[in-house]
């Protein structure tokens, strides 16, 4: 999994929004290596940065959202200077990206099959109407849905399918990177199992690297090589899942680990975080955490903690000094 | 002293910082509305002659010196015409619009709660006013009233009830739907507090700028109606009717007897168009803020 | 066993499909989307009753049924043996002083222009059960026990200046304030943070003991269900497939459907690996459920005869019921 050097780089990369009473910062300062193979679960609550930092990698931010500073490694080439031309044939069929709602990502208006081939021409124009129908049916079969539902419109199919339908289109240009942005949260729990299954047999069978982006950890947990825990807009503890999960070192994921239901262990009670997610226009100085930490020192108030290494992985937290 | 004065002065910069242009559009409609607002309540401050005094003057005496704005042929001053006149219009329109949005709020929300055949005939009977020209259903109205300020009033009037019903109604209708009215169902509130208390607040804050549109077009149209020759008598000062007897003298070279009372019409029409284009821009969510 | 406070009996909900006065006139009969079909079930005083179910299942609409949000198509309630339907207009009312619910969504539940005192306080207002200064002390007193704190200073605020987690748990202050028997929790946490969750769950709880509630929790989350539900009852396209006591029903699944969901839920252990595949295909459209059992298309299990049967929910003892002729003989 982990050869030489990194497909994707993130290189202290800081991404604002700019709104009437300030400046969010909903990416602050995040440095981190994909390496080829490999399943990454970015999970993180709901304003951690990570559905930003999903969106930034192919520079899909809507504006106002702005990339401010740092870098975007896609094999050496810096994707936040790039040009037009070079980024629009990296999305696609380097860089993929499914999100969370399948239904508002299709076009009621047309057919399965006109979306499929709307992605292959958009990317070769010289490939026929026949061909990429063609191509499409093969991936449809891998997905396990019959080739004749190309026909169809995406109002005729369910959820779950709808879904798959969005991996077919992520695929059909054979990408590197899969970057899925809450897939699962849409949808019912078989349908969910069902899908992350898909994903790991789709993972070896196309050879691809995938960015799993949730704030759900049991999502992440059989799937993901390794795991990237957020907070506040920055990386809290990055690592191999295993090693996370078994030790976890910052006191946020820890309290993350504690509070979320696990239907096979016998704890009869969940364990609650005091506070609340920080306020990312103006967010808390030194460790964006050491506000909730139960473990609050004096140095997390003023310095902000860079990752150090313990028990495998790495933790942003003074108490690994 | 100087300190006291400061701190509204710096409030008032940083909301303009905050808000931007639309916030100065609104001061400056503001600004107009209040000056007008001041010159009919305190019409004696202002006003020098007396509007109905035929002595005031020379005829026909050019802008200046005494008569700022000059006097008409019957002797009258144009200015302290002005001063008086702007209680008839702000007084019409004003009114006109309070009973307009009064009516037409309350049928909305009935309408758009109550749903069925309620809905169905109130809809229809709104639409059918709302189908004619403004100005051509005040001109009726006005001719069949009758002269006088009531009667003008309510002409005025009945044409905007239709714009608030639909609003309101439209509101009403999606707001049903809110989960925070079936909130206060599962509370044990009845409809009538529920209309008064969880649908109407919410529907309130876009009625306030049509309220403020609705004024400036009732300026425009008791003007057109007076001009006319509908709904005024001789007694009332207005500067619609002025508007109408200046016409007459433009030809000979008087063009102080319509350039001044057609100029306040539109600057305090402005004024409340300002007023309401401000408001609604900044009342508006702004989209990016959580 | 202690006294039944609610029974609900055959409960059904079908919705009639509208289609356009044309298509009307030239179909025959009437399409419905079969939302709930006969769900029958009871809660005693004091106990925490799960409904689970996936999307399309009907466990929301079988909750606002309960509190006559919806009329039902046919079956019955009984509250403290009195059936609903008998209390009309100002009687139900009255009624629902002592059965609330909370919903999923805390921001649309709450009107924007309402204070956290105001929206609290008015249910006390509605039944006459306080005024004025005695109305705004029962809420403060409300907002202090479920954390809104300091209440004073959040009295005043509007929903758009709370937290998520506040806002829940104004909704929860609301739902208590006039001390009702039953209140029925609609995906209470589905919206809230992942550490908010654990929160507001030990709250209800907490709330639970205080007040001596009987709660009808809604989840689409059976691992959620471990830590507050007594019992569970498991839906499927409109219908119990299961219900029990909570740790015999996750010790022992009789019904496919169940043992099914129980797998699927995301373990967060890498090591763990799953035992059983998942079913192929997703829950069919309640508005053409399958002949039989339905859920017979997706089950490993299935035989012929499945098709053709209803199935009916079998007593297995210990108050643990399964809908499954192959397994409960």
């Amino acid at each position: 999994m982990d050869t030489g050097s990194p497909m994707l780089s993130l290189e202290d990369l800081k991404v604002e929004f700019p709104i009437s009473i300030g400046t969010v910062t909903a990416v602050n300062g995040v440095s981190l290596d994909l390496f080829q193979g490999e399943v990454m679960g970015l999970v993180g609550e709901s304003g951690c940065g990570k559905s930003t930092l999903g969106l930034s990698i192919p520079r899909l931010l809507r504006p106002p959202g702005r990339i401010a500073s740092g870098r975007i490694l896609y094999r050496g080439r810096d994707i936040v200077r790039m040009g037009k031309r070079e980024l629009l044939s990296l999305r696609g069929s380097k860089i993929a990206m499914i999100f969370q709602d399948p239904l508002t990502s299709l076009n009621p208006l047309y057919s399965i099959g006109h979306h499929f081939v709307e992605t292959v021409r958009a990317h070769d124009g010289r490939v026929s109407r026949r061909e990429a129908l063609g191509r499409a049916a093969s991936v449809l079969e891998s997905l396990g849905i019959a080739a004749e539902r190309l026909d169809e419109f995406p109002h005729q199919m369910s959820g779950g399918m709808r879904q798959r339908i969005m991996i077919g289109l992520a695929l059909i240009l054979s990408p590197d990177l899969l970057i899925a942005d809450e897939p699962t949260t849409a949808l019912d729990v078989i349908v969910e199992a069902q899908f992350l299954d898909l994903l790991d047999v789709l993972r070896k069978q196309y050879n691809l690297t995938i960015i799993l982006i949730t704030h759900n950890l049991g999502n992440v947990a059989q799937l993901a090589d390794r795991i990237t825990v957020m907070y506040g807009g920055t990386i809290a503890e990055v690592g191999p899942a295993q090693s996370i999960f078994d030790r976890p070192l910052h006191p946020y994921t820890q309290g993350l680990l504690a509070s979320i239901p696990n239907i096979r262990l016998d704890e009869p009670k969940l364990k609650t975080m005091a506070g609340s997610p920080p306020d990312l226009v103006d967010p808390p100085a030194g460790c964006v955490f050491h506000p909730r930490c139960p473990q609050v020192m004096d140095t997390c108030r003023q310095d902000r903690p860079p990752l150090f290494a313990r028990n495998g992985h790495k933790a942003a937290c003074w108490l690994y000094r | 002293m100087a300190q006291g004065l400061g701190r509204p002065f710096r409030a008032f910069a940083a909301m303009g910082r905050k808000y931007g242009v639309e916030w100065w559009i609104l001061m400056f409609g503001a600004a107009v509305i209040a000056v007008i607002v001041f010159m009919a309540m305190f019409p004696h401050t202002l006003a020098p002659f007396d509007p109905f005094s035929q002595e005031a003057g020379p005829q026909l005496a050019n802008p200046g010196g005494p008569h700022l704005m000059g006097t008409d042929n019957l002797r009258r001053d144009v200015w302290s015409r002005i001063v008086f006149g702007s209680r008839t219009i702000l007084g019409v329109s004003v009114l006109a619009a309070v009973i307009s949005s009064l009516v037409g709020i309350f049928f909305g929300l009935l309408s758009g709660y109550a749903g069925g055949l309620v809905d169905r005939g109130l809809s229809l009977v709104m639409d059918a006013v709302y189908v004619f020209p403004g100005l051509i259903l005040a001109i009726a109205l006005a001719a069949m009233f009758g002269p006088g300020v009531i009667n003008i009033t309510f002409a005025v009037a009945v044409i905007y009830i239709p714009t608030y019903f639909r609003l309101v109604r439209g509101q009403t209708l999606a707001i049903k739907q809110e989960l925070y009215v079936e909130a206060a169902r599962a509370i044990g509130a009845g409809s009538p507090t529920i209309l008064m208390k969880y649908i109407f607040p919410n529907v309130i804050a876009t009625t306030v700028v049509v309220f403020t549109l609705n004024v400036a077009d009732a300026i425009m149209i008791e003007a057109a109606l007076t001009y006319l020759g509908l709904g005024l008598p001789p007694s009332v000062v207005d500067w619609g009717m002025d508007l109408a007897m200046g016409k007459k003298y433009l030809a000979s070279g008087q063009w102080w007897l319509i350039t001044f009372p057609g100029l306040m019409i539109s600057t305090l029409a402005l004024g409340f168009t300002m007023l309401g284009e401000g408001l609604a821009e900044i009342l508006n969510p702004r989209l990016l803020e959580r | 066993m202690t006294e039944e406070l609610i029974r609900v009996e055959n409960l059904t909900m079908h919705f009639p499909l509208q289609k356009g006065l044309l298509a009307n006139l030239f179909t025959k009969g009437k399409r419905f989307v079969r939302a709930v079909d006969g769900v029958s079930f009871s809660l005693c005083k004091g106990e925490v009753l799960g409904l689970v179910g996936e999307s399309g299942s009907g466990k929301t609409t079988t909750g606002r049924m309960i509190l006559r949000l919806l009329e039902p198509t046919s079956g019955e309630v009984f509250y403290r043996g009195r059936a609903v339907s008998s209390y009309a207009g100002r009687a139900m009312d009255d009624l629902r002083e002592k059965m609330q619910v909370i919903f999923q969504d805390p921001y649309a539940s709450l009107s924007p222009r309402m204070t956290v005192g105001d929206a609290i306080s008015h249910p006390l207002l509605i039944h006459g059960l306080a005024k004025g200064s005695g109305a705004r002390d029962r809420t403060l007193a409300m907002m202090e026990a479920v954390g809104l704190s300091p209440a004073e200073f959040l009295y005043k605020k509007y929903p758009h200046q709370l937290s998520g987690g506040q806002r829940q748990r104004v909704v929860i202050a609301r739902a208590l304030v006039t001390e009702p028997d039953f209140v029925v929790a609609d995906e209470p946490i589905a919206m809230a943070d992942v550490s908010v969750r654990a929160m507001i769950l030990e709250l209800m709880i907490r709330c639970r003991e205080m007040f001596d509630l009987t709660y009808l929790f809604i989840t689409h989350d059976l691992a959620t269900c471990k830590y507050i539900c007594d019992r569970i009852a498991i839906m499927y396209l409109g219908k119990i497939v299961e219900i029990g006591p909570l740790k015999e029903v996750f010790a022992n699944p009789v019904h496919p459907y169940t043992a099914t969901l129980l797998e699927a839920i995301p373990v967060p252990d890498p090591r763990y690996r799953r035992t059983h595949p998942m079913p192929k295909g997703e829950i069919p459209s309640p508005i053409n459920p399958p002949p039989g059992c339905a859920f017979h298309p997706r089950c490993p299990l299935a035989e012929p005869s499945c098709r053709l049967n209803e199935q009916h929910l079998v007593d297995l003892g210990s108050g643990h019921k399964a809908a499954c002729s192959l397994k409960t003989l």
